[in-house]
Protein backbone atom coordinates (compact mmCIF):
# COMPACT_ATOMS: atom_id res chain seq x y z
CA UNK A 1 0.00 0.00 0.00
CA UNK A 2 1.34 3.44 -0.74
CA UNK A 3 0.19 4.69 2.55
CA UNK A 4 2.95 3.74 4.61
CA UNK A 5 5.46 5.70 2.19
CA UNK A 6 3.36 8.20 3.00
CA UNK A 7 3.25 7.46 6.60
CA UNK A 8 6.53 7.17 6.36
CA UNK A 9 7.11 10.30 4.72
CA UNK A 10 4.61 12.33 7.06
CA UNK A 11 6.14 10.89 9.79
CA UNK A 12 9.65 12.40 9.11
CA UNK A 13 8.04 16.07 8.62
CA UNK A 14 6.32 15.60 12.04
CA UNK A 15 9.43 14.91 13.86
CA UNK A 16 11.72 16.90 12.68
CA UNK A 17 8.87 19.91 13.05
CA UNK A 18 8.39 18.78 16.06
CA UNK A 19 12.16 18.59 17.10
CA UNK A 20 12.01 22.27 15.65
CA UNK A 21 9.29 23.87 17.83
CA UNK A 22 10.45 21.47 20.62
CA UNK A 23 6.81 20.75 21.44
CA UNK A 24 4.82 17.37 21.59
CA UNK A 25 2.38 17.17 18.60
CA UNK A 26 -1.15 15.58 18.82
CA UNK A 27 -2.51 16.08 15.67
CA UNK A 28 -2.40 16.31 12.08
CA UNK A 29 -4.06 17.03 8.87
CA UNK A 30 -3.47 15.47 5.33
CA UNK A 31 -5.43 15.59 2.26
CA UNK A 32 -5.62 13.88 -0.68
CA UNK A 33 -7.85 13.45 -4.09
CA UNK A 34 -9.90 11.35 -5.75
CA UNK A 35 -7.89 10.09 -8.49
CA UNK A 36 -4.82 10.02 -6.01
CA UNK A 37 -7.03 9.33 -2.76
CA UNK A 38 -6.11 7.29 0.61
CA UNK A 39 -7.68 4.48 2.10
CA UNK A 40 -8.46 6.17 5.73
CA UNK A 41 -8.64 2.83 7.59
CA UNK A 42 -5.07 1.73 5.92
CA UNK A 43 -3.55 5.40 6.36
CA UNK A 44 -4.69 4.91 9.70
CA UNK A 45 -2.84 1.96 10.64
CA UNK A 46 -0.01 3.07 8.48
CA UNK A 47 0.37 5.64 10.25
CA UNK A 48 0.18 4.32 14.08
CA UNK A 49 2.68 1.44 12.79
CA UNK A 50 5.33 3.97 11.31
CA UNK A 51 4.35 6.25 14.58
CA UNK A 52 5.10 3.47 17.36
CA UNK A 53 7.81 4.24 19.65
CA UNK A 54 8.24 7.99 18.66
CA UNK A 55 6.78 11.42 19.65
CA UNK A 56 3.96 11.13 17.11
CA UNK A 57 2.60 7.62 19.51
CA UNK A 58 -1.06 8.37 20.21
CA UNK A 59 -1.38 11.44 17.70
CA UNK A 60 -4.95 11.48 15.61
CA UNK A 61 -4.77 12.15 11.95
CA UNK A 62 -7.06 13.55 10.19
CA UNK A 63 -7.55 13.03 6.62
CA UNK A 64 -9.65 15.52 4.16
CA UNK A 65 -10.43 14.10 0.85
CA UNK A 66 -11.08 17.16 -1.51
CA UNK A 67 -13.75 16.43 -4.49
CA UNK A 68 -13.02 16.59 -7.99
CA UNK A 69 -14.97 18.98 -10.19
CA UNK A 70 -15.51 18.09 -13.64
CA UNK A 71 -17.46 19.97 -16.17
CA UNK A 72 -19.93 17.71 -18.44
CA UNK A 73 -19.06 18.04 -22.36
CA UNK A 74 -22.79 17.42 -23.11
CA UNK A 75 -24.62 20.22 -20.85
CA UNK A 76 -21.38 22.07 -19.05
CA UNK A 77 -22.49 20.95 -15.82
CA UNK A 78 -19.82 21.44 -13.35
CA UNK A 79 -20.05 19.14 -10.46
CA UNK A 80 -18.85 17.06 -8.22
CA UNK A 81 -17.37 14.44 -9.84
CA UNK A 82 -17.63 10.40 -7.74
CA UNK A 83 -14.64 8.36 -9.61
CA UNK A 84 -16.79 5.52 -8.55
CA UNK A 85 -19.80 6.52 -10.26
CA UNK A 86 -18.96 8.65 -13.64
CA UNK A 87 -22.00 10.12 -14.93
CA UNK A 88 -23.25 13.15 -15.30
CA UNK A 89 -25.90 14.25 -12.48
CA UNK A 90 -27.79 16.30 -15.08
CA UNK A 91 -28.08 14.68 -18.20
CA UNK A 92 -26.23 11.08 -17.58
CA UNK A 93 -23.79 11.42 -20.22
CA UNK A 94 -19.92 10.35 -18.91
CA UNK A 95 -17.68 12.67 -21.14
CA UNK A 96 -16.07 15.48 -18.79
CA UNK A 97 -13.22 18.23 -18.34
CA UNK A 98 -11.58 17.57 -15.09
CA UNK A 99 -9.86 20.23 -12.81
CA UNK A 100 -7.07 19.23 -11.59
CA UNK A 101 -7.07 16.71 -8.68
CA UNK A 102 -5.66 17.60 -5.69
CA UNK A 103 -2.24 16.80 -4.23
CA UNK A 104 -1.07 15.09 -1.26
CA UNK A 105 -0.49 16.97 1.05
CA UNK A 106 0.19 17.83 4.97
CA UNK A 107 -1.67 21.10 5.75
CA UNK A 108 -1.14 20.74 10.04
CA UNK A 109 0.34 19.79 12.34
CA UNK A 110 -1.15 20.39 16.00
CA UNK A 111 0.97 20.53 19.30
CA UNK A 112 0.05 20.41 22.78
CA UNK A 113 -0.03 23.79 24.14
CA UNK A 114 1.83 25.32 27.17
CA UNK A 115 4.79 23.52 26.28
CA UNK A 116 7.31 25.45 24.84
CA UNK B 1 -0.81 25.45 18.67
CA UNK B 2 -1.38 24.62 15.25
CA UNK B 3 1.09 24.78 12.53
CA UNK B 4 0.36 25.26 8.94
CA UNK B 5 2.04 23.40 6.56
CA UNK B 6 0.64 22.87 3.21
CA UNK B 7 3.76 20.87 2.57
CA UNK B 8 3.62 18.19 -0.21
CA UNK B 9 4.16 14.37 0.87
CA UNK B 10 5.98 12.31 -0.64
CA UNK B 11 8.45 15.50 -1.71
CA UNK B 12 11.23 13.03 -1.41
CA UNK B 13 9.96 11.40 -4.57
CA UNK B 14 8.64 14.14 -6.14
CA UNK B 15 12.30 15.75 -6.24
CA UNK B 16 14.08 12.23 -7.75
CA UNK B 17 11.34 12.03 -10.23
CA UNK B 18 12.79 15.83 -11.09
CA UNK B 19 16.11 14.62 -11.01
CA UNK B 20 15.17 11.63 -13.70
CA UNK B 21 12.98 14.13 -15.72
CA UNK B 22 16.07 16.20 -16.21
CA UNK B 23 18.58 12.99 -16.81
CA UNK B 24 15.97 11.94 -19.88
CA UNK B 25 15.45 15.69 -20.89
CA UNK B 26 19.47 15.96 -21.21
CA UNK B 27 19.85 12.74 -22.91
CA UNK B 28 16.89 12.56 -25.12
CA UNK B 29 16.04 9.26 -24.09
CA UNK B 30 11.92 8.63 -24.07
CA UNK B 31 11.09 7.01 -20.61
CA UNK B 32 7.74 5.03 -19.97
CA UNK B 33 6.06 3.87 -16.93
CA UNK B 34 4.84 0.69 -17.27
CA UNK B 35 1.54 -0.16 -14.88
CA UNK B 36 -0.90 -3.12 -14.55
CA UNK B 37 -2.02 -6.30 -12.17
CA UNK B 38 0.45 -9.22 -11.83
CA UNK B 39 0.34 -11.03 -14.89
CA UNK B 40 -1.36 -8.60 -17.28
CA UNK B 41 1.62 -9.04 -19.67
CA UNK B 42 4.12 -6.13 -18.90
CA UNK B 43 6.89 -8.26 -19.37
CA UNK B 44 5.74 -10.25 -22.73
CA UNK B 45 5.13 -6.85 -24.09
CA UNK B 46 8.03 -5.31 -23.38
CA UNK B 47 9.80 -8.35 -24.69
CA UNK B 48 8.07 -8.73 -28.14
CA UNK B 49 8.28 -4.78 -28.85
CA UNK B 50 12.52 -4.94 -27.75
CA UNK B 51 12.39 -8.02 -30.53
CA UNK B 52 10.09 -6.26 -33.34
CA UNK B 53 11.73 -2.37 -32.85
CA UNK B 54 15.21 -3.74 -33.01
CA UNK B 55 16.09 -2.27 -36.01
CA UNK B 56 14.49 0.85 -35.04
CA UNK B 57 14.92 1.86 -31.39
CA UNK B 58 17.45 0.82 -28.43
CA UNK B 59 15.82 0.13 -25.43
CA UNK B 60 16.55 -0.64 -21.96
CA UNK B 61 14.43 -1.84 -19.14
CA UNK B 62 14.08 -1.34 -15.36
CA UNK B 63 12.52 -4.09 -14.08
CA UNK B 64 10.72 -3.88 -10.47
CA UNK B 65 9.81 -7.02 -8.75
CA UNK B 66 9.63 -7.80 -5.41
CA UNK B 67 11.59 -10.79 -5.63
CA UNK B 68 13.03 -12.91 -8.30
CA UNK B 69 15.03 -11.39 -11.71
CA UNK B 70 13.50 -13.98 -14.21
CA UNK B 71 11.61 -10.85 -15.85
CA UNK B 72 14.72 -9.48 -16.24
CA UNK B 73 16.35 -12.59 -18.05
CA UNK B 74 13.25 -12.73 -20.44
CA UNK B 75 14.19 -9.03 -21.40
CA UNK B 76 17.91 -9.91 -22.02
CA UNK B 77 17.29 -12.72 -24.01
CA UNK B 78 15.17 -10.46 -25.99
CA UNK B 79 18.50 -8.58 -26.66
CA UNK B 80 17.76 -5.91 -24.44
CA UNK B 81 20.07 -4.41 -21.42
CA UNK B 82 17.97 -5.11 -18.49
CA UNK B 83 18.73 -3.84 -14.92
CA UNK B 84 16.53 -5.39 -11.82
CA UNK B 85 15.09 -3.79 -8.96
CA UNK B 86 14.37 -5.95 -5.62
CA UNK B 87 11.60 -4.02 -4.25
CA UNK B 88 11.79 -6.02 -0.90
CA UNK B 89 8.04 -6.47 -0.98
CA UNK B 90 7.28 -2.46 -1.65
CA UNK B 91 4.29 -2.29 -3.72
CA UNK B 92 5.75 0.28 -6.16
CA UNK B 93 9.03 1.42 -7.63
CA UNK B 94 9.95 5.31 -6.24
CA UNK B 95 11.98 7.86 -8.46
CA UNK B 96 15.01 7.12 -6.14
CA UNK B 97 15.17 3.54 -6.74
CA UNK B 98 15.02 4.36 -10.49
CA UNK B 99 17.51 7.24 -10.32
CA UNK B 100 20.03 5.05 -8.55
CA UNK B 101 19.99 2.60 -11.56
CA UNK B 102 19.65 4.59 -14.63
CA UNK B 103 24.07 3.90 -15.07
CA UNK B 104 24.09 0.54 -14.51
CA UNK B 105 22.14 0.05 -17.64
CA UNK B 106 23.79 2.94 -19.67
CA UNK B 107 20.07 4.75 -20.00
CA UNK B 108 21.68 7.80 -21.52
CA UNK B 109 22.85 5.47 -24.68
CA UNK B 110 19.05 4.83 -25.39
CA UNK B 111 16.11 5.70 -27.41
CA UNK B 112 13.49 4.41 -24.76
CA UNK B 113 13.74 3.55 -21.18
CA UNK B 114 10.55 1.36 -20.28
CA UNK B 115 10.10 0.73 -16.40
CA UNK B 116 8.49 -2.32 -15.56
CA UNK B 117 6.73 -0.98 -12.32
CA UNK B 118 5.90 -3.82 -9.63
CA UNK B 119 2.16 -5.80 -10.63
CA UNK B 120 -0.55 -3.66 -8.84
CA UNK B 121 -2.67 -1.28 -10.28
CA UNK B 122 -3.45 1.16 -7.11
CA UNK B 123 -0.17 2.24 -5.29
CA UNK B 124 2.43 2.71 -8.70
CA UNK B 125 0.39 5.47 -9.72
CA UNK B 126 1.31 7.45 -6.84
CA UNK B 127 4.62 7.33 -7.78
CA UNK B 128 5.80 10.27 -10.37
CA UNK B 129 9.37 8.53 -11.53
CA UNK B 130 10.09 11.10 -13.69
CA UNK B 131 8.29 9.59 -16.96
CA UNK B 132 7.60 11.09 -19.80
CA UNK B 133 4.54 9.10 -20.43
CA UNK B 134 2.49 6.56 -18.66
CA UNK B 135 1.45 3.17 -20.19
CA UNK B 136 -1.36 0.91 -18.24
CA UNK B 137 -1.53 -2.51 -19.65
CA UNK B 138 -4.89 -4.29 -19.24
CA UNK B 139 -5.93 -7.72 -19.77
CA UNK B 140 -8.90 -9.69 -21.05
CA UNK B 141 -8.89 -12.38 -17.85
CA UNK B 142 -8.96 -9.95 -15.86
CA UNK B 143 -12.44 -8.66 -16.18
CA UNK B 144 -14.12 -5.60 -17.98
CA UNK B 145 -14.59 -3.96 -14.56
CA UNK B 146 -10.87 -2.95 -13.86
CA UNK B 147 -11.19 0.60 -15.30
CA UNK B 148 -14.50 1.34 -12.29
CA UNK B 149 -12.53 -0.31 -9.76
CA UNK B 150 -8.77 1.58 -10.34
CA UNK B 151 -10.11 4.77 -11.79
CA UNK B 152 -7.13 6.56 -10.00
CA UNK B 153 -4.87 4.07 -11.87
CA UNK B 154 -6.48 4.85 -15.55
CA UNK B 155 -7.11 8.63 -14.84
CA UNK B 156 -2.79 8.57 -15.22
CA UNK B 157 -2.46 6.83 -17.79
CA UNK B 158 -1.86 8.09 -21.51
CA UNK B 159 -1.89 5.04 -23.43
CA UNK B 160 -3.92 1.84 -22.18
CA UNK B 161 -2.68 -1.79 -23.86
CA UNK B 162 -5.79 -3.97 -23.81
CA UNK B 163 -4.02 -7.49 -23.79
CA UNK B 164 -4.64 -10.91 -24.73
CA UNK B 165 -7.33 -9.99 -27.03
CA UNK B 166 -6.18 -13.74 -28.80
CA UNK B 167 -8.51 -14.78 -25.64
CA UNK B 168 -11.50 -12.74 -26.20
CA UNK B 169 -13.59 -15.57 -27.47
CA UNK B 170 -12.85 -17.57 -25.08
CA UNK B 171 -13.65 -15.00 -21.91
CA UNK B 172 -16.95 -12.82 -21.62
CA UNK B 173 -15.52 -9.15 -22.09
CA UNK B 174 -17.49 -6.08 -22.59
CA UNK B 175 -14.90 -3.69 -24.39
CA UNK B 176 -17.54 -1.30 -25.01
CA UNK B 177 -18.04 -0.89 -21.60
CA UNK B 178 -13.94 -0.73 -20.83
CA UNK B 179 -13.79 2.09 -23.62
CA UNK B 180 -16.75 4.21 -21.77
CA UNK B 181 -14.98 3.87 -17.72
CA UNK B 182 -11.73 4.77 -19.38
CA UNK B 183 -12.88 7.59 -21.14
CA UNK B 184 -15.23 8.84 -18.29
CA UNK B 185 -11.72 9.35 -16.08
CA UNK B 186 -9.68 10.17 -18.70
CA UNK B 187 -11.39 10.94 -22.51
CA UNK B 188 -7.09 11.69 -23.72
CA UNK B 189 -6.46 8.18 -23.19
CA UNK B 190 -5.04 6.13 -26.46
CA UNK B 191 -6.41 2.67 -26.15
CA UNK B 192 -4.99 0.20 -28.21
CA UNK B 193 -6.01 -3.80 -27.90
CA UNK B 194 -3.09 -5.86 -28.77
CA UNK B 195 -1.90 -9.59 -28.01
CA UNK B 196 1.29 -9.58 -27.05
CA UNK B 197 1.48 -13.34 -27.93
CA UNK B 198 0.35 -12.90 -31.04
CA UNK B 199 1.56 -9.88 -32.18
CA UNK B 200 -2.20 -8.70 -33.44
CA UNK B 201 -2.62 -5.26 -32.73
CA UNK B 202 0.73 -4.06 -31.80
CA UNK B 203 1.82 -1.85 -35.05
CA UNK B 204 -0.28 1.05 -33.70
CA UNK B 205 1.44 0.57 -30.38
CA UNK B 206 4.88 0.72 -32.13
CA UNK B 207 3.51 3.49 -34.47
CA UNK B 208 2.47 5.54 -31.07
CA UNK B 209 6.37 4.98 -29.40
CA UNK B 210 7.94 6.16 -32.32
CA UNK B 211 5.73 9.37 -32.78
CA UNK B 212 6.74 9.52 -28.96
CA UNK B 213 10.32 9.42 -29.46
CA UNK B 214 10.15 11.88 -32.37
CA UNK B 215 8.31 14.48 -30.28
CA UNK B 216 11.47 14.09 -27.28
CA UNK B 217 14.40 14.38 -29.99
CA UNK B 218 12.71 17.12 -32.05
N1 LIG C 1 -2.87 -15.60 -24.35
C1 LIG C 1 -2.04 -14.61 -24.06
N2 LIG C 1 -1.21 -14.72 -23.01
C2 LIG C 1 -0.37 -13.69 -22.74
C3 LIG C 1 -0.37 -12.51 -23.52
N3 LIG C 1 0.54 -11.67 -22.99
C4 LIG C 1 1.09 -12.29 -21.92
N4 LIG C 1 0.54 -13.53 -21.78
C5 LIG C 1 0.86 -14.53 -20.74
O1 LIG C 1 0.46 -14.04 -19.48
C6 LIG C 1 1.36 -14.45 -18.47
C7 LIG C 1 1.91 -13.26 -17.72
O2 LIG C 1 2.64 -12.44 -18.60
P1 LIG C 1 3.78 -11.45 -18.12
O3 LIG C 1 4.26 -10.75 -19.33
O4 LIG C 1 4.78 -12.19 -17.32
O5 LIG C 1 2.97 -10.47 -17.18
P2 LIG C 1 3.50 -9.34 -16.16
O6 LIG C 1 3.39 -9.91 -14.79
O7 LIG C 1 2.55 -8.20 -16.34
O8 LIG C 1 4.89 -9.00 -16.54
C8 LIG C 1 2.45 -15.23 -19.19
O9 LIG C 1 2.16 -16.59 -19.06
C9 LIG C 1 2.33 -14.78 -20.61
O10 LIG C 1 2.76 -15.77 -21.53
C10 LIG C 1 -1.28 -12.43 -24.63
O11 LIG C 1 -1.35 -11.46 -25.36
N5 LIG C 1 -2.10 -13.51 -24.84
MG1 LIG D 1 6.65 -9.00 -15.40
ZN1 LIG E 1 -24.36 16.59 -18.54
Amino acid sequence: MHETSVAESILSTILETAGRVNAQPVGATISCGQFNALNDEVMNFAFETAAAGTVCEGMTLTIRHVPLRATCRQCGTTFEFDIYRPVCRQCSSAEFVFKPDAPLLLETIEFKDGKE
Amino acid sequence: MKLSLNQKILSRNEEYAQKNRAFFAKHKVLCLNVISSPGAGKTTTLARTIRDMKDTLTIGVIEGDIKTDTDAQKIRAAGAEAVQIETKGACHLSAEQVHGVLKSIHADTKDVVFIENVGNLVCPSAFDLGEHKRVVILSIPEGDDKPVKYPGTFAGADVVLVNKIDLSDYIEFNLQRVLADICAVNPDAQIYQVSAATGEGMDAWYDWLCQQRQQITE
